[in-house]
């Protein structure tokens, strides 16, 4: 009950912002007599996206498998390098500034020359860019989770005369465990991004991408929006996806810190920190 | 000042001549302890107190070992410190509780039980004792954050004594706690070591805490930390609520005080330029 309460709560206010925006588009296309290749009502994507499917639907499942395989290579290749640079402190004075400096630049144009050196009919050159970039928002996150280990639990580690392989098994994985499902997070919508971007820069012609690009070229101007419904349930589901599978992971974590006051504010980090130092004698007097 | 007692059986901790700088030979040199002798008998508990600066948490890392003094020799057990390290002859808590949050509260208090090789039932078992005896034994699958403060310090005291270690080092446990969890955490911290006959080192800069806990206040001043005084202070095995109103009570504290403002004014002595002169080399 508290918990339908709460979901209720989450989904309530956003649902009420989308109606009223679509609500708004819908009027004013309306109102206003918008031309319908330059913006359609959302009434006639809906229609037109009922009659175009499976065809969307097909271009969903290419775009989301794209996204899919490399959002587990990139995972994987991510995990094993910030193993190495958490291993190799010269390894990681060398990557992590590069790391940090791709990350700022669109890679995504790369796609062409990935194009070029594998066959541009394969999926390989997009796969290969989902890949590479969630690679990099994996590496950083994970690394800083397996180094970044409060001092205190280092402290009671060493007094335990811990090793390292202990440090790491009680310590590093536990603590970069979190930061991963965060990386996953902030991946997995950017993984369907960059499949989805990966197609305009050509290519086999048969994902959501393309689907925008070659019905915008001809004025289809619905049918291109009903690709982007298509590519917004994409994004949604694999974001949602990974959510649910840090909800599996750690079922139990504690949850994200919300506006609203929650009867769990009992934790003493936050309330009695003030309550220390030097007693003056207040007892004594 | 206490002179140390010959390496006796009774002795605990023996830290003999210990000096401590950080940077040491670089124009940033701190001298954090110099010149240190302390000796700690078996079965007391023993407060070290003074002001911030003074070196009393940097005293207790070099008891456990978690750093090496820059002069000096620390005995734990009869043995040194390294080693006593190794054998994990003793337990540590510090001002936060310290629990890994992924951990349910049984799995922290199992934990360095794990790293000492314990098989898992003798492990169970051991943190059922001990949630028991921190009046926890319900709180066994919760998580750290589902905790009060005071609930997560005991979970950390627990884990600190779930080797039964002969030695309890204590950084400031009940400094984040407000006044009344406080005294309670100090009567059950008294009636838990009571129990284990374990000896403590107890660091905190508050002056009751020092004085209603210990068998002796170890009086330190800063800028470089020394010992200045040592206090006995004796208020019987039985301590309760009364024992915070009794006379004695207030006649050590004022004690304890009166020693803590010598350490000062020999500091504000100096003339506005704290730690220099006073016959020690700073560098």
């Amino acid at each position: 009950m508290r918990f339908l309460r709460s979901v209720w709560n989450v989904l309530v206010p956003p649902l009420i912002v989308g109606v009223l925006f679509v609500g708004t588009w819908e009027i004013i296309v309306r109102v206003f007599d918008i031309q319908p290749f330059l913006l359609p009502a959302p009434s006639s994507i809906w229609s037109t996206l009922g009659d175009n499917w499976t065809k969307v639907w097909d271009a969903m499942v290419v775009t989301g498998a794209n996204a899919f395989v490399g959002l587990l290579f990139g995972v994987i290749c991510g995990v094993a390098l910030s193993f190495v640079l958490m291993r190799f402190n010269v390894v990681n004075e060398l990557v992590t500034p590069l790391a940090v400096a791709l990350n700022a630049i669109p890679i995504i144009v790369l796609v062409p020359v990935f194009n070029n050196m594998f066959a541009s009919t394969t999926e390989i050159p997009r796969r290969l860019m989902v890949t590479l970039i969630v690679s990099f928002i994996v590496l950083l996150n994970v690394a800083k989770g397996l180094r970044q280990v409060s001092a205190i639990h280092m402290e009671l580690l060493q007094s335990y005369a811990a090793s390292k392989s202990e440090i790491l098994r009680k310590a590093r994985i536990p603590n970069a465990t979190s930061y991963l499902f965060t990386a996953l997070k902030i991946a997995a919508p950017v993984a369907v991004i960059t499949a989805f971007v990966s197609e305009y820069f050509g290519g086999s012609q048969n994902g959501l991408g393309y689907g925008i690009t070659s019905n915008a070229a001809v004025s289809r101007t619905a049918a291109s929006w009903g690709y982007v419904v298509g590519a917004c349930l994409l994004g949604l589901a694999f974001y949602l996806a990974a959510v649910v599978l840090e909800r599996l992971a750690s079922p139990t974590a504690r949850p994200a810190p919300r506006s609203t006051s929650s009867p769990r504010s009992i934790n003493p980090n936050t309330t009695n920190q003030q309550v220390r130092g030097i007693d003056p004698g207040g007892a004594t007097a | 000042m206490s002179s140390v007692d010959s390496l006796s059986a009774s002795a605990a901790v023996v830290v003999d001549g210990v000096s401590m700088a950080f940077n040491p030979g670089r124009s940033n040199q701190v001298d954090a302890l110099v010149d240190i002798d302390v000796s700690i008998h078996r079965g007391d508990f023993v407060s070290l107190i003074g002001p911030s600066g003074c070196g009393k948490s940097t005293l207790l890392r070099l008891i456990a070992n978690l750093i090496e003094p820059t002069a000096g020799t620390v005995l734990v057990n009869g043995k040194s410190a390294a080693q006593s390290r190794l054998d994990q002859d003793y337990g540590m808590a510090f001002q936060q509780s310290g629990l890994f949050e992924w951990r349910t509260v049984r799995k922290n208090i199992e934990l360095p039980l794990e790293l000492k090789g314990w098989e898992k039932a003798k492990r169970r078992k051991r943190a059922d004792e001990m949630l028991d005896l921190v009046q926890l034994a319900d709180f066994g699958s919760h998580l750290p954050w589902q905790l009060s403060g005071g609930m997560q310090q005991r979970v950390a005291i627990a884990r600190a004594l779930a080797s039964h270690p002969p030695l309890l080092l204590m950084d400031e446990p009940f400094g984040a706690l407000d006044e009344m969890t406080r005294e309670h955490m100090q009567a059950e911290l008294l009636r838990i070591c009571a129990a284990a006959e374990t000896t403590v080192v107890f660091v905190t800069h508050s002056i009751p805490e020092a004085v209603y806990l210990s068998n002796r206040v170890v009086v330190m001043s800063p800028r470089p930390g020394r010992i200045t005084e040592i206090v006995d202070v004796d208020l019987g095995s039985e301590r309760d609520d009364d024992t915070r109103e009794d006379d004695l009570f207030y006649k050590k504290i004022t004690e304890v005080r009166e020693a803590l403002r010598g350490a000062e004014s020999r500091v504000a002595g100096d003339g506005g330029e704290p730690g220099r002169g006073r016959g020690v080399e700073d560098r």
